[in-house]
């Protein structure tokens, strides 16, 4: 089953990266075009977060009559919790971050292939800021 | 027209690899989740976690081998933006518990008011952030 489920997440994360290089996510310039709204806009991105959600939705849709995945015990989906100041402050750091240099993590993690140095630091920087979230969540429940 | 229907291939591939993981492993395809989730300690659901970056790493490879050529990658930021935006970002997709993936593919597929709300906040101070860079003399 675990090697099922691995190949399961091999498959999901060719066809992610290889949709992600095909879509234009994986270049900056094109995301921060996107995202400057009072400049020269560049709507083209907009289609990719509407063809990703349609379709992730059919998949919601399929499951919503499954009493389980297929690979694994039960669904690991996130239910009714509550709109904190965490989500929309941490919501509102990442999308700082996003638009001081055009990548959020799937296209910067999918750009570690071409070897480009700004785009392995801007991941070493991300990872550094993950861990440093464990460790101020970990002082901070003490 | 190319680069609308580029992108809304792209985007469908991706909403497919979102359904795929949550049919077959029941599991939510968000990329911060599953980085984060992929570092030590490693645990017992660990390594489909590995299993899908290296398949996410293989995306482009397999572009090229379609297309003759790798996917363009465009960065001019400053090398002080750069660190300061991953740090950023890997900070606030923690502390916001999803990311553009998580939060809005998924999250926004099944409705959920959480994501519904991360999505609008982080879309409106990427823009603000971009609007600032561009037009705000900084």
């Amino acid at each position: 089953m675990e090697t099922l489920r691995s190949s399961v997440g091999l498959l999901a994360g060719l066809l992610f990266g290889f949709g992600l290089a095909l879509s234009g996510m994986m270049d900056p310039a094109r995301v921060l075009g996107f995202l400057d709204v009072a400049g020269a806009w560049d709507p083209s991105l907009a289609f990719v977060l509407g063809g990703a959600v349609g379709v992730s939705a059919l998949g919601y849709v399929a499951v919503s009559r499954m009493r389980k995945p297929v690979l694994a015990q039960r669904f690991e989906i996130p239910h009714n919790r509550p709109i904190t100041a965490s989500l929309i402050g941490g919501g509102a750091l990442f999308g700082i971050g996003w638009g001081l240099v055009g990548l959020c993590p799937g296209p910067a993690l999918a750009g570690l292939t071409l070897g480009l140095p700004q785009v392995i630091g801007f991941v070493a920087a991300m990872v550094v800021g993950m861990l440093l979230h464990r460790v101020t969540a970990a002082a901070s429940s003490k | 027209m190319t680069v609308y229907l580029s992108a809304l291939a792209g985007g469908v591939l991706i909403g497919t690899s979102a359904a795929l993981l949550l049919i077959l492993n029941g599991r939510i395809a968000g990329i911060s989740g599953i980085a984060a989730g992929a570092m030590l300690p490693l645990s017992r659901d660990t390594p489909w976690r590995w299993a899908f970056l290296a398949g996410l790493l293989l995306g482009p490879v397999l572009y090229c081998l379609a297309f003759g050529a790798w996917p363009v990658v465009q960065l001019d930021a400053p090398w002080i933006l750069v660190v300061l935006g991953g740090l950023l970002v890997g900070y606030g997709t923690r502390l916001g518990g999803g990311c553009t993936s998580g939060h809005g593919v998924c999250g926004l597929a099944r409705l959920s008011p959480r994501s519904i709300a991360a999505v609008a906040t982080f879309m409106a101070t990427a823009a603000a952030t971009v609007f600032l860079v561009r037009h705000g003399g900084w």
